[in-house]
């Protein structure tokens, strides 16, 4: 099958440092794939570029999202393309309800995807359906979008709005940090319903425990804006027994990141 | 709400101000200028009674011995008062019923969206619509008369409530108050009279749409609202005008009355032509607007949503005098472009127990200018009163102004205050969060502007609360990206 999302030699860069340094990844619907690596060797920049933030600068490279250009897309494009990103840290829009915000969105998705808008009854339907697969009260439909949530409530709610948007590909950063093991267990099972052949997962994670419940087919090791190691699952465990000093590339000179290990 | 949501939205993205045409109306225009024969010239036309015309010069004599006021934080270029005309009207307005209205007006009013057929308007609101200096039509008259409700253009108040006119007209606004009430004393021509009888609720939204129409014209509408004992009225105003490279001033006042345990909510929706986006023409709204809680338990509460106009000057007021009124004042003020906005309110404590409310939100854009200037004073006799005060900026891009000042004179140790301000910008964060979900930036600013608004909104009577916000997108476009 044709992959979802290929990333070819992609060089990023902010206030002129280059942070990804020649990405390589393709991605085909059906597929999990984890992304590791120490703070700071710019898995979220690799997120935050895929989803099209405007201040980081594509030096070089070519992202191609189902055979389109993706760098030429705007935001809003990417995502109405079916591209979703679960925030590592998800934003507060006060005034504006969880029902009003996701509504809007999600009807906006549906025209491209030639769907009729949903009416408010429909909608609240479909929502309360999919908050319930995540343990979210149908009571946040009310609230102002991540106001006052708690941190496990922010990373539900995230991945309720992967379950409510069904994109074809999610990126989903960190989404497991500081999450109990509950929680964790909770968004992993939102995340598994959502699996199918059509769709695509990339998992940006720190710690090899959230590939306990989501199972990868393929873990990438990010060191300092490279992806320097590819595998099966065990890699993951391998990289939780060893840390990821051993991967440090000998022909770097510059001083690497220690693992933070909070 | 959620139902209109996708219309708003999509009302963001047509362009520019929606209401500046210039209907093809006949219409009698006075001569160019401000003197007493210009006076005359109106009490004329409107036949009114001999009072009103001692009671017009006084105010004009005093006028001529004003000078404009400075002190309001917006600049613009000094206004020609003998450059304008002081009166127009349309030709054909005498109708005896709704049916006899010139189909010209009957259109522009239909092109406004305020269908002048009883049957067509939104149910539970009645309409008194002013074009330029008179006022054209309005509805539902009978059923209200029944409740003794009076419900009429300011016109035919005088001529058949000349007691009630005589008493508080004036009143709370005394034509010695500024140079533009004094303005507006001498030259007003309409406007809407309300009046609700003791223990009357009244059934219905009583609203005024303005229309200015002519060019080279002012507009000086008077608007007089009492509420009788333990009576309820609820009143909007709204208004638009042309397109025009020429700026017009617009002087209005309006003075409220709560009399014991009677409540008036007033709420206005400001979209007078704003200006082009180099800030050639639009109006300037020079207006004075105060309610007097006088009895008791009453209550005063002005809601308004601000969007339009080139240059606003205004400060709904309340007087608590009763003891244990209360007086509350929502206010939304969008500057975009080049617009300045310099608004807020007072609210002036005499009564023992009387309480006030305070929620502003400034919102300002382009190179705009956006003051919030308030006023809070508890007299000595004002014994346990207590203010609230909340006054937020929102900022969008980096050329533009919000500034506040607040005013608190506190003269009874009793009394209670508390103010909170906050100014914050429209984040990037907050923008992408909503585009990477799908929304595009014009529509995320309409969100969170509305989300920003949302306590103010909630204080517009339903369908006006829908129309306000569609306004707020519109008036914010092109204010990103
Ligand atoms: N907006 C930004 N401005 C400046 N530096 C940034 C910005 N975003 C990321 N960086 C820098 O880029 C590097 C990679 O960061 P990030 O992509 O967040 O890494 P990770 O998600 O792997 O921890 C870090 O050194 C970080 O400081
Ligand atoms: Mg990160």
């Amino acid at each position: 099958m044709e992959p979802i999302l290929i990333i070819r030699n992609l060089r990023v860069a902010i206030e002129g440092r280059e942070i990804l340094r020649g990405v390589n990844l393709e991605v085909r619907p059906g597929e999990v794939h984890a992304i590791m690596g120490p703070n700071g060797s710019g898995k979220s920049t690799l997120a935050a570029v895929l989803a099209g933030r405007e201040e980081y600068e594509v030096l070089e490279g070519t992202v191609l999202f189902e055979g389109k250009n993706l760098l030429e897309m705007e935001p809003e494009e990417r995502a109405r393309a079916g591209l979703f990103l679960a925030f590592q840290y998800p934003v507060e829009i006060p005034g504006v309800t969880m029902a009003t915000f996701l509504r809007t969105a999600l009807n906006e998705i549906r025209k491209v995807r030639g769907l009729e808008p949903l009416d408010p009854v429909a909608f609240l339907k479909l929502a309360r359906e999919r908050m319930e697969w995540v343990d979210i009260d149908p009571s946040f439909l009310q609230r102002s979008v991540n106001e006052g949530f708690s941190g496990g409530e922010k990373k539900r709610n995230e991945i309720f709005q992967l379950l409510l948007l069904e994109p074809r590909l999610a990126i989903l950063d960190e989404t497991d940090s500081g999450l109990d093991i509950d929680a964790l267990k909770i968004v992993a099972s939102g995340v598994n319903r959502m699996r199918s052949p059509e769709r695509a997962f990339v998992v940006i994670t720190h710690y090899q425990r959230l590939l306990n419940y989501i199972i990868p087919d393929f873990v990438h090791v990010l060191y300092d804006g490279r992806i320097v190691r590819s595998g099966g699952k065990e890699l993951a465990l391998e990289l939780e027994e060893r840390g990821y000093d051993w991967l440090r590339p000998d022909s770097e000179e510059v001083i690497l990141p220690t693992v933070d290990e909070r | 709400m959620a139902v209109q949501q996708d219309d708003i939205l999509q009302q963001v993205t047509s362009a520019e101000y929606k209401y500046g045409f210039v209907a093809p109306i006949e219409e009698e225009i006075a001569p160019i200028g401000l003197n007493e024969e210009i006076i005359r010239y109106i009490w004329e036309r409107k036949g009114e009674p001999e009072w009103m015309l001692e009671w017009r010069l006084r105010a004009y004599r005093h006028w001529k011995t004003m000078q404009e006021p400075r002190w309001a934080k917006v600049v613009y270029p000094p206004i020609d008062y003998q450059g304008i005309s002081y009166y127009a009207a349309p030709k054909k307005r005498h109708v005896r019923s709704l049916d006899e209205i010139d189909p010209e007006i009957r259109r522009m009013f239909e092109k406004l969206g305020i269908p002048l057929e009883e049957q067509k308007l939104l149910a539970g609101v009645a309409v008194d619509a002013v074009l330029d200096s008179a006022s054209v039509a309005t509805t539902f008259k009978e059923k209200l008369a029944e409740l003794g409700i009076i419900f009429c253009s300011m016109s035919e108040a005088i001529q058949k409530y000349p007691e009630l006119v005589q008493k508080y007209l004036g009143s709370v606004v005394p034509y010695t108050d500024n140079f533009f009430a004094a303005l507006n004393s001498a030259v007003f021509s309409d406007g809407s009279f309300v009046y609700v009888p003791p223990g009357v609720r009244c059934p219905m939204e009583l609203s005024t749409y303005f229309r200015i129409n002519a060019a080279r014209t002012g507009q000086f509408e008077r608007t007089l609202i009492i509420a009788d004992e333990g009576s309820y009225v609820s009143y909007l105003e709204g208004c638009t005008a042309p397109m025009r490279d020429e700026h017009q001033l617009h002087a209005a006042v309006v003075e409220l009355i709560a009399l014991d345990g009677a409540e008036i909510k007033y709420s206005t929706v400001q979209n007078w032509y704003p200006g082009d986006r180099e800030g050639r023409g639009g109006i300037y709204n020079f207006v004075t607007k105060r309610g007097i809680c006088l009895g008791k338990e009453s209550k005063i509460s002005w809601t308004q949503v601000e969007t339009g106009s080139a240059i606003t000057w205004k400060y709904p007021s309340v007087i608590l005098k009763g003891e244990g009124s209360v007086g509350e004042f929502y206010s939304v003020a969008v500057t975009n472009n080049f617009q300045q906005a310099d608004t807020g309110t007072k609210m002036i404590h005499i009564g023992r127990h009387t309480r006030s409310r305070i929620v502003s939100k400034g919102i300002a854009a382009g190179r705009s200018s956006n003051t919030y200037r308030g006023l809070v004073r508890i007299l000595r006799s004002a014994d346990h009163a207590r203010n609230y005060t909340q006054c937020d900026s929102l900022l969008i891009g980096s050329s533009c102004g919000a500034h506040t000042f607040p005013y608190i004179e506190v003269l009874n140790p009793t009394a209670v205050t508390e103010h909170e301000a906050t100014t914050s910008k429209i984040g990037e964060d907050m923008l992408f969060y909503c585009r990477q979900r799908g929304i595009s930036e014009e529509d995320a600013v309409a969100l969170i502007v509305n989300g920003y608004c949302r306590e103010v909104l909630s204080h517009l009577p339903m369908e006006f609360a829908v129309e306000a916000q569609k306004l707020l997108a519109i008036s914010l476009e092109g204010s990103v990206g």
